[in-house]
């Protein structure tokens, strides 16, 4: 227990690393997942082509091996670089593109099929009373969408998360990361400090499940 | 009426449309070939194109030397883990149900525990906390351990779901013809409830597949590090390598998520079964999403 006390300001700080990862990357993927879904719902055979092949590309590749090739593919070999002197910059931000390219495709599944759900007599009938296309997807498709997307985007946002761990594989200093060096320098206390970061995980996830499961049903469309 | 072709967004197209659509289909394949070019020639620059980084794949000795006993470590450790995760999963998953408080909340914490940790953290756990008991725990068993906790917890409310999507008057009929408590799980509910949860089940398998890679991280010798440190320390050919490896995993997820596909057709088809598939499946996929 002692050592977990001893090194709370060192925990807090990991956990701040992996909020930053979650909050940057969740964003980035959540606009990029949009703008792939806008592509594999659009009436172009080529944009859904390339929508579906990126989507399926990634969403079937190990997280590991996207950040391992985001962060020695892209940035040793590629010499991809955000800072000239610091390392540790240069790692958060490539493994946000490899946490933002894998994400964005679950994001896409989760918009697309929001928008699948959709019943089509309701797009016929704002067709019908003489609804432009900016119109039907403003006030007939979207707000029914969007209602039946937040509860998935809610639990990949928890993914997310836990993904953040991955960072470690190049290196991030990331709660998971952190843990392990503390087993290292603390090798008598590993279950408390095993016990602190769980700890950790659970205070950040369970209030965004309550949250996202409460926002779903309160907002949930009757059929 | 429904006309064919029609989606929620776009109406057919008329013929004005067409003509749109036919002028944006070649603006935007040139906009995608350019920045298909431009990946390329970023590529190019750094000669990662080179026959040379390519050409020991062509070699039999890269494959049966490098390649595939990393595969074979891969496929091991998700293969044991799976066994062990779905053993995990049923027997919480149906202590969930239990009638018994006593057994029913300790197996709502565990299940609930083990969804909410990484499962990278499981893993160092696995290795830290052993060594503390005495054991010598090798990096198969560390990634096993993590593996079969994190999927298990998962796949227990997969079943949990499946067991609940079977009607009520199943197990109401089985209790009427004086069947006991593990007769009516054992030969009325399980039965039903496995063919509803297939689809949601081989999906986590793919997930469990994919997370091995994990093992990356405390060097155990799977595919990923075949590919991101083995290969590369013999040829120098780090992205090369990476894409074939990718490869190879994108082949074998895209066989399982097939496999999901026709078993949930058929489910689908078959009406021996009573529960529905998609409900079993909305519980499973939602926490399988990402993972």
């Amino acid at each position: 227990m002692e050592a977990v006390v001893d090194e709370l300001p060192v925990i807090l700080g990991a956990f701040w690393l992996t909020v930053r990862l979650t909050v940057v990357s969740g964003v980035i993927s959540l606009i990029w997942g949009i703008v792939l879904a806008a592509m594999r719902v659009s009436p172009l055979p080529v944009l859904r082509g390339a929508g579906a092949l990126y989507v399926n590309v990634l969403r079937n590749t190990p997280l590991t091996l996207i950040i391992v090739f985001c962060g020695l593919g892209l940035g040793t070999v590629m010499n991809v670089q955000f800072s000239q002197d610091d390392l540790s910059l240069n790692s958060f931000w490539l493994s946000i593109i490899g946490l933002s390219a894998y994400t964005s495709a679950f994001v896409c599944e989760v918009v697309r099929s929001g928008i699948n759900t959709v019943p089509l007599g309701q797009a016929e009938a704002a067709r019908a009373i003489g609804l432009t296309f900016l119109q039907t997807l403003r006030l007939v498709v979207l707000p029914q969408a969007v209602r039946t997307v937040i509860a998935p985007l809610g639990s990949l946002l928890n993914a997310l998360i836990k993904n953040t761990t991955v960072a470690a594989a190049i290196g991030v200093m990331e709660a998971a990361l952190r843990m392990k060096n503390l087993f290292d320098s603390h090798g008598d206390a590993i279950i408390p400090i095993f016990l602190g970061f769980a700890a950790g995980f659970i205070v950040l996830t369970l209030p965004l499940n309550l949250l996202s499961g409460r926002l779903a049903r309160r907002l949930a469309v009757v059929r | 009426m429904t006309t064919r072709g029609a989606t929620v967004l776009y109406d057919v197209p008329g013929p004005r449309a067409r003509m749109r659509n036919n002028a944006l289909t070649l603006v935007f394949g040139v906009v995608l070939l350019l920045v298909a070019y431009l990946v390329w020639a970023k590529f190019d620059e750094k000669g990662q194109w080179d026959g040379k980084l390519w050409e020991p794949f062509l070699r039999g000795d890269t494959w049966t030397e490098l390649i595939l006993p990393g595969l074979r470590n891969t496929l091991a450790a998700a293969v044991v883990a799976a066994v062990l995760a779905l053993l995990f999963g049923a027997v919480f998953g149906i202590a969930r149900l239990s009638d018994h408080r006593w057994v029913r909340v300790p197996a709502a914490v565990v299940v609930e525990a083990f969804r909410a940790i990484p499962l990278l953290m499981l893993i160092f756990f696995a290795q830290y906390g052993g060594s503390l008991a005495g054991l010598v725990v090798t990096e198969f068993a560390a990634v096993v351990f993590g593996l079969t906790l994190y999927n298990g917890s998962v796949l227990a409310e997969i079943v949990r779901a499946g067991i609940l999507a079977v009607p009520r008057g199943q197990a109401e009929a089985g209790y009427a013809i004086g069947l006991r408590k593990n007769q009516v799980m054992r030969m009325i509910l399980l039965p039903q409830a496995v063919t509803a949860m297939m689809p949601a089940i081989v999906s986590q398998l793919v997930v469990l597949l994919k997370d091995t890679a994990l093992g990356f991280v405390v060097a155990y010798a799977d595919l990923l590090n075949a590919g991101a440190r083995v290969v590369p320390a013999n040829y120098a050919n780090l992205i090369p390598s990476v894409i074939v490896i990718a490869a190879i995993y994108i082949a074998i997820n895209l066989a399982l998520g097939y496999l999901a596909t026709w078993l949930e057709r058929r489910s689908r088809r078959s009406r021996k079964v009573a529960a529905d598939p998609a409900a079993a499946e909305m519980a499973g996929g939602e926490v399988a999403l990402a993972r």
